[in-house]
């Protein structure tokens, strides 16, 4: 009879019922979004690199290197030479390294030079090798291997020849236009900065730079190249170096001996330390969004507060003749708080249950244009303590209004 | 006695020094139908919501049905009401969004806690001696004319089988035909189970019902500050 009277009273004031509800269903929406959104970018960051123990360049920033190697961010203020590299690979704790050579690019996308290491050992996720969809890997110097989002923003199919230019700019104005590359292989989407990155042999990447050693393309480089014998093109510099080591525990052993490198400063760190750093620095930006969802949030429930204090002045009748037929004022007071409850509550729902349809319905388009998969279970633990409190925030919101209405409830006449 | 007021005097907290109700002794016996009349500011309504428990008196002795309700706390005579006494008001009877069963229901679950099943039938018996038709039962009350709204009230306040109904200006809403034939019915219901009736208006002319009138400013002194 409790809960009857309480639902009947509030489809009976359907208009403003509906518009409070409504109000408060955008603010979990926003919270919950929020909320979601937080947990698979952190989950879509740590899972950008995973497997690899050690990440090697040369001596820097952790976070610059973690930037350059992994999210192809920013440039590498240092090369590591090709000897330091080939000691450290065949170190006995090393199970396997693979080299990284960047700083080419094709229309805004930066081109990596590696080895077929890379196909064999780098992972993402939880431990899931790179996927080539259709071709194979590269095996002739002129071959390349393009991440997803490459192959379908710029349209290019097995076959095709594309032309990297000099350097990571946009536009770039030097470009090895002598040496085309074909494309072999296409990947798989990762949802990770693989999508965006074209992938040649390091022979490739030496093979395009002869004649460059100015930094420019030289009069006579092609005949140069043509003259020389590619297969045996061994790179001077890489940039970076990723590894596998064969033991875990032998992890902080090995940077120690890389950090104190004899022939040249380098540096190593490991792939999930850097992440944590990393995102600890958008902790800021991830307050400020919690913030304002906990802002849109708290004027849904001052709204239904108010609400429901306007009501109880109309509403005055009712209560006489609820005091008169028995009701004791504590009756009210629940009364008042069970509405409350009841617009939060299918409030809470309707805001869950629209996420989770953008969820469903744009989690195709997402996994389609940048290549990331958003789970849709939008509860996690700790949208459960934030629904919890907002549950408890309406009962002290609507304290004021119950109050009103006990208060009322005593007076007679 | 079903009703037994002594040297009660009361004063509303607010104006402590205005007596709204002064009676030395005034008192009504089991299955009595009274009628109170007096013009407005008389303290009819002051009385009433005394013997409701609506109101405690801090003076004096306040006897309903054997229970000095002066003595009792504010939730015991909120029970009190919901168990022993029926009331009707001149208007806004029922709650207006809810069906007529619903209504009567709701003053039933304030009683004694019974289930809505074992009520049903007193509610379905209830609403077809007072004439309402089967096809209004289950409609808000509000859609009701006044007439079947008070006739409604009427099943509302006497589902808990009440000893005592007291009915505050219930005509006064009402046309010429539809005023006699809630007091034909009102009257009949209260004989039929013994009911104490204490019915107050200022409408001489339903007095002509009751076998017993009094005027309110014999019962009390003061109240005549209006």
């Amino acid at each position: 009879m409790f809960l009857r009277l309480a639902t009947k009273s509030l489809i009976n004031r359907r208009g403003s019922v509906l518009l409070t509800l409504l109000a408060m269903a955008v603010g979990i929406f926003v919270l919950l979004g929020v909320e979601h959104t937080r947990n698979q970018a952190r989950e879509s960051f740590a899972n950008t690199v995973s497997g690899i123990d050690l990440i090697v360049g040369a001596r820097t920033g952790s976070l610059n290197l973690l930037l350059y190697s992994v999210f192809r961010v920013g440039a590498a203020t240092n090369e590591i030479e090709w000897e330091s590299f080939n000691a450290i690979a065949s170190s006995p704790n090393v199970a396997w390294a693979i080299p990284i050579a960047l700083g080419e690019s094709h229309k805004g996308y930066r081109v990596m030079g590696t080895t077929q290491a890379y196909f064999d050992h780098f992972s993402y996720g939880s431990q899931r090798k790179l996927v080539i969809a259709e071709g194979q890997p590269f095996t002739d110097v002129y071959d390349v291997v393009l991440g997803s989002e490459v192959a379908r923003k710029l349209g290019y199919s097995l076959g095709d020849e594309l032309i990297v230019a000099h350097g990571i700019a946009e536009v770039s104005y030097a470009l090895h236009d002598d040496s085309p590359f074909t494309v072999v292989g296409i990947l798989a989407p990762t949802g990770t900065p693989v999508d965006q990155t074209l992938h040649v042999s390091l022979k490739g990447i030496e093979a395009i730079h002869i004649g460059w050693e100015q930094g420019v393309k030289l009069q006579g480089s092609t005949e140069l190249r043509e003259s020389s014998d590619l297969s045996v093109l061994e790179p001077d510099h890489i940039t970076a170096a990723m590894l596998g080591l064969k033991s875990r525990a032998a992890t902080f052993k090995m940077q120690r001996l890389i950090n104190e490198f004899a022939d040249e400063p380098l540096l190593a760190i490991l792939p999930g330390v850097a992440l944590t750093e990393l995102w600890q620095m958008m902790g800021v930006l991830e307050n400020v969004l919690r913030l304002i969802s906990l802002l849109v949030l708290g004027s849904a429930v001052l709204g239904l507060a108010a609400m429901l204090l306007a009501s109880i002045r109309e509403r005055d009748q009712e209560i006489q003749l609820l005091r008169v037929i028995g009701a004791p004022p504590l009756f009210l007071f629940l009364l008042i708080e069970l509405e409350a409850l009841l617009i939060t509550a299918f409030g809470v729902a309707l805001g869950a249950l629209v996420l989770f349809l953008c969820v469903v319905l744009v989690d195709d388009w997402l996994m389609v244009s940048f290549g990331l998969h958003v789970s849709p279970l939008i509860f996690s633990g700790d949208s459960v303590y934030l629904i919890a409190a907002v549950l408890l925030a309406t009962l002290v919101a609507a304290a004021t209004p119950s109050f009103n209405a006990y208060r009322r409830a005593r007076l007679v006449d | 006695m079903t009703i037994d007021l002594r040297n009660v005097r009361f004063a509303y907290p607010e104006a402590p020094e205005r007596t709204i109700l002064d009676i030395p002794r005034w008192s009504i016996s089991a299955g009595e139908h009274v009628f109170v009349h007096g013009s407005s500011g008389s303290g009819k309504s002051t009385l009433l919501n005394l013997l409701s428990g609506m109101l405690r008196s801090p003076v004096g002795e306040v006897s309903v049905l054997g229970q000095r309700l002066d003595q009792l706390g504010d939730r015991q005579r909120d029970q009190f009401r919901a168990n022993h006494v029926g009331y009707v008001f001149q208007q806004f009877n029922l709650i207006p969004y809810l069906h007529a069963v619903d209504n009567i229901q709701l003053a039933s679950y304030f009683s004694k806690g019974k289930s809505a099943g074992s009520v049903a039938d007193e509610i379905a018996a209830l609403l077809s001696r007072l004439n309402i038709s089967e096809e209004e039962w289950l409609k808000p009350t509000s859609t009701l004319s006044i007439g079947q709204q008070q006739r409604v009230a009427i099943a509302r306040a006497l589902i808990n089988k009440p000893e005592l109904l007291i009915a505050d200006e219930p005509t006064s809403s009402l046309d010429q035909e539809n005023r006699d034939n809630f007091m034909a019915v009102l009257m009949s219901l209260a004989d039929a189970d013994n009911t104490t009736l204490v019915c107050v208006s200022h409408d001489m002319s339903l007095s002509q019902h009751f076998n017993r009138i009094d005027a309110m400013d014999e019962i009390s002194a003061g109240g005549t500050a209006d």
